[in-house]
């Protein structure tokens, strides 16, 4: 490996910097086709119903509209899903959610569609929607069940108890590019589809069995995607538009506005939590007790994972002998959720923190000190069992302890400096509310342990090609993936790793598409280290090709399929197995300023420390750890959809409220490298983390300001100044 | 978006052209900024089938002083407003620097603002607190109302068919002025609520306005009332700011809904309603010793 400029660990420009800057990026929702009709989905506004009869002839009718489709007109299977396929295409005779497609329509306009889908008459019989996820887990209405079991927390004696419960709202991936996509059918019958997607091969895979056409016959080819965070992992307009093209044989355009994207994508799954956590006099865990219910909504999603994230990440990096949990993902009428940010990990966190500041409180020890004196070390085991390996930078040094990583973190995090006491804006912001009236303010730490890549068995694995030829004398590489770059910097790390391993300049990126295999989703915090290896394994091949050999006489060119280390199932009864691959963690301090009489909020500094492994690019590391973290304080905040008896409340950005450059401070960042030997230049996945940590340290801020025991997020106002309300 | 068919785009040249325009076809929506109108029509919950767009009319898109008021244009944007009548009109402006993003500011306008008749309406409160004026075209003529009459329901203003929001009168400041705006978010957002106050230090009255905390946007009449110390300030004390608090939050008539609940807008209205009435003071009377925080 050699020190290339624009190689591993410098921080190139991103090659859709400017674009994305000046605005010329184009976008899924700028594709057109000349020719090309307009789709749009009709959706049910009912949570629950029976579908009796659906009649389209008033749509049909209507000048301009080329196609009315419904469930009888979904060529091949009407189900798909990303791990079950039981979410149909379109509702035949049930619809189980508000927003569930019903109808398709295609048009010559947008605007057409829209109205021709507001003539379609369907008659629906409405039904009690299941809203109380709780009520469907007593009815055995529920994806999974997954419990952990380790040693007798019945039997053990505890100094201090903190039993509480949590709930967590249900937090939207909020990505600004909504959902689009256009259709093309091709001249042997078969389709071909640009979309803005996170895995493009799983949709192949879930689209096949429903058009009804073989795998080879359906090309897709990615586009323009604005923000994913796990909302485009599951089918959106895939499915639909594909229909639509193949029945009018023409070009078929989708794109959602604002609102149907609300309504057409997954949520962060909302929890309820009741947790229990035994510790000793010295702050020492001595068990930990949860149960956990996570609401699926109508359909499977990726709900099965999830909760197994729950589960097996549910005390957080913490060791504890006695342990029993209770996961289970409900099976309701609210909205489906599945992926987000985070994935299951983000829920648990938010409450194991909450439990790890009550017992530090109640044993009068700084909250970074009772972490550190549970903190897991190299050879420390989690509660599944596994054993974690975090092998030690400093292990020459003898007779220490053992490594613990996460001691370090929290070492370096305490030696950040504190922020000014002097605020630079205060809480209410631009709304004036205080200059300085009612403010106090407050400090909270949180940690969190993600799981990086595919768990619990998953044949995780990405593929890449590398070419190399000579170009007017120039070295040229050309890299092929169907890694999805959904503003992480994928494509430049890719670039960075090629110009590392064969020393070359210039690297193009050829289109990710299907012509080559998967490189599985991007998500799970995954793509550096699987893609990243398989485009690694692949410039490495090149680099052994290409020896010896003279490039003018034509390219040298190798594929390469990357494996990570095998992971194994949770065990059903008592959780335990290797589930995970790698985990990463990452710890936030948050310093707030609350004006108590308001109930209003403005974070003054997130402090962060997270082992990456290795900086492959600091630069976007650090826009992954900004971004994560003002997720997080999202989520703490002021992110949630609000449903009432399964209908959303609020699904757009004037009431889904979203941190703006305003809400979210200044950072104070330092990257640790504890390199994982197993990983690709011994990164760990660092997407994620960060959305996991912040949550529940600016909690634990607004706690510090207000004496709240705050148990729900996102905080509003009015929990805030509830006892002061007249 | 693509446009409907049969859908007619004016563009008027000057106001006697507009009000032509309007006469002859009294469902065509105005539009000006279009910062709550495209809204509507990308949601589809307006489709109408013509659109005035007033942006061309000279005469609109300028603010005047007329000695105790300001006249504003009604295709006078926000961003104008904050930057340029900031001295004159403080409470205004500073309204003004609330509204939506920087971009949002530079297209949307006060009269809008109006038409719109939001009970959310950033421009409201400080109009209200002001006695502004509001000034209204048709063919037949020019109309002054009352800002007090103009609100008529959420969403529903006393403005009749053919007829323009041609400019809001707003008196001149003639002592401290006031607005502050709740919002779950630090910037960017619909107010929970908001209020703004207005003391005429020379008249010895004082002004109000409630926004988001009604069917409409409201003037707190008893809290105006309040007796103010002017004799003697420095009696002003922190029960009088407790109580005046206290009748503002009793003139609004919240509901809950997603922002937040009737209960926590009334409190935070009481809150602001107090700091504003504190900082007012403070301000008008540099030399007391009033305590300001």
């Amino acid at each position: 490996m050699t020190d290339t400029a624009g190689g591993v660990g410098h921080s190139p420009i991103r090659p859709d910097a400017r674009s994305k800057t000046d605005g010329t990026f184009d976008y899924a929702s700028d594709l057109r086709l000349p020719g090309m009709l307009w789709g749009h989905t009709l959706r049910s506004p009912h949570p629950s119903a029976a579908v009796r009869s659906i009649d389209t002839t008033a749509a049909l009718a209507m000048p301009g509209v080329a196609a009315v489709l419904t469930a009888a007109d979904v060529p091949g299977a009407n189900a798909y899903g990303l791990i079950t396929a039981d979410q149909p295409v379109l509702a035949a005779d049930r619809v189980r959610y508000q927003g569930e497609p019903v109808a398709l329509i295609a048009a010559d306009t947008l605007d057409l569609a829209r109205l021709a889908a507001e003539a379609v008459a369907v008659d629906y019989e409405t039904l009690e929607p299941v809203t109380d996820p709780e009520a469907a887990v007593a009815a055995g209405e529920y994806f999974r069940y997954q419990p952990v079991r380790l040693g007798d927390p019945d039997a053990q004696a505890a100094a201090v108890v903190i039993a509480r419960e949590y709930a967590v709202g249900m937090q939207d991936q909020a990505p600004l590019g909504p959902e689009a996509g256009l259709a093309e059918p091709a001249p042997d019958g078969g389709i071909r589809l640009h979309v803005a997607t996170q895995w493009l091969h799983s949709d192949l895979e879930q689209l096949a069995p429903c058009l009804d056409l073989p795998p080879e016959r359906i090309h897709l080819e990615m586009s323009g995607i604005g923000g994913a965070f796990g909302a485009r992992e599951d089918l959106s307009v895939q499915a639909h538009m594909a229909m639509l093209a193949l029945h009018c044989g023409r070009p078929v355009k989708m794109m959602y506005d604002r609102a149907e994207s609300f309504l057409g994508h997954v949520h962060r799954h909302p929890a309820r939590m009741r947790y229990e956590h035994g510790a000793d006099e010295h702050g020492r865990l001595v068990y930990v007790k949860a149960r956990i219910v996570l609401d699926g909504g109508a359909y499977a999603s990726t709900t099965d994972a999830v909760v197994g994230n729950a589960a097996s990440l549910a005390v957080g990096p913490y060791e504890v002998e006695h342990v029993s949990v209770d996961a289970w993902g409900a099976r309701t009428n609210n909205p489906p959720c599945g992926a987000m940010r985070g994935f299951g990990g983000v829920q648990t966190c938010f409450a194991y923190e909450s439990q790890m500041d009550a017992l530090a409180d109640a044993l009068g020890l700084h909250p970074l000190e009772l972490r550190r004196r549970n903190a897991v070390a190299q050879g420390s085991k989690l509660i599944t069992g596994q054993t974690v390996d975090a092998r030690d930078p400093r292990r020459d040094r003898p007779g220490g302890a053992p490594f613990s990583p996460l001691a370090d973190l929290l070492d370096r995090l305490d030696a950040l400096p504190a922020p000014a006491p002097a605020p630079t804006a205060r809480p209410g912001g631009s709304g004036d509310t205080t200059r300085g009236e009612g403010v106090r303010r407050g400090t909270g730490y949180g940690v969190g342990l993600k799981n990086v890549c595919y768990s619990e068995g998953f044949d995780d694995h990405s593929t890449a090609s590398v070419e190399l030829r000579l170009e007017d004398g120039e070295r040229v590489a050309r890299v092929h993936t169907a890694a999805a770059e959904v503003g992480q910097g994928h494509w430049t790390l890719q670039a960075q790793i090629v110009r590392t391993e064969l020393d070359v300049d210039r690297v193009e990126l050829a289109p990710n598409d299907t012509r080559i295999g998967s490189a599985g989703s991007s998500s799970a915090s995954r793509q550096s280290y699987m893609t990243g290896g398989a485009v690694r394994a692949a410039a490495v091949a090149v680099r052994a090709l290409a020896a010896g050999r003279d490039l003018a006489d034509g390219p040298v060119e190798a594929t390469r399929v990357f494996r990570h280390r095998a992971t194994k199932p949770m065990d059903p009864v008592t959780g335990q197995g290797d589930s995970h691959v790698q985990l990463a963690l990452c710890v936030h301090r948050a310093t707030v300023d609350v004006d108590v009489e308001l109930g209003l909020v403005k974070v003054v500094e997130l402090a962060c420390v997270q082992d990456v492994g290795k900086a492959m690019n600091p630069l976007a590391l650090e826009g992954q750890i900004h971004g994560g973290t003002a997720q997080g304080l999202g989520l703490a905040l002021m992110e949630a959809l609000l449903t009432d008896g399964g209908r959303v409340q609020n699904a757009s950005f004037t009431d889904y409220l979203i941190p703006t450059a305003l809400d979210m401070p200044p950072m104070r960042i330092e990257l640790v490298e504890n390199a994982d030997p197993d990983a690709p230049y011994g990164l760990r996945g660092a997407g994620e983390p960060p959305t996991l940590s912040s949550t529940p340290a600016i909690v634990a801020a607004v706690r510090d300001a207000t004496g709240l025991p705050l148990t729900r997020v996102p905080i509003r106002p009015e929990h805030l100044t509830t006892g002061r309300l007249p | 978006m693509t446009p409907p068919a049969g859908f007619d785009f004016h563009r008027p040249a000057d106001l006697a052209e507009a009000l032509r325009l309007l006469a002859a076809d009294p469902e065509a929506v105005p539009i000006a900024g279009g910062t709550d109108l495209m809204v509507a029509l990308n949601y589809r919950r307006a489709r109408p089938r013509a659109l005035l767009d007033l942006t061309g009319v000279a005469d609109l898109r300028e603010w005047t002083d007329e000695g105790a008021a300001v006249r504003i244009g009604a295709g006078v944007t926000y961003a104008r407003v904050a930057a340029e009548l900031g001295g004159v009109l403080p409470g205004l402006a500073a309204a003004a620097r609330t509204v939506g993003s920087p971009q949002i500011r530079n297209r949307a306008t006060l009269a809008g603002n109006l038409a719109t008749a939001s009970p959310a309406g950033d421009g409201h409160p400080p109009l209200l607190a002001t006695g502004a004026t509001v000034t209204a075209a048709s063919a037949a003529g020019e109309r002054l109302m009352p800002i007090g009459d103009f609100f008529t329901g959420p969403k529903r203003s006393a403005l009749r068919p053919g007829e323009l929001i041609t400019a809001v009168t707003v008196p001149k400041a003639a002592g401290p002025q006031q607005f502050l705006k709740v919002g779950t978010r630090n910037a960017m957002v619909i107010a929970v609520c908001s209020f703004a106050l207005a003391l005429d230090t020379g008249r010895r009255v004082l002004g109000t306005g409630i926004g988001s905390a009604g069917p409409v946007p409201l003037r707190a009449g008893e809290a105006e009332a309040v007796d103010l110390p002017w004799e003697a300030p420095d009696r002003f004390g922190e029960g009088l700011a407790v109580e005046f608090g206290r009748l503002v939050a009793a003139a609004a008539r919240p509901i809950d809904d997603v922002r937040a609940t009737a209960d926590y807008r009334r409190h935070a209205l009481a809150v602001c309603a107090a700091r504003a009435l504190r900082r007012a003071w403070a301000e008008a009377h540099p030399e007391g010793s009033v305590r300001c925080g």
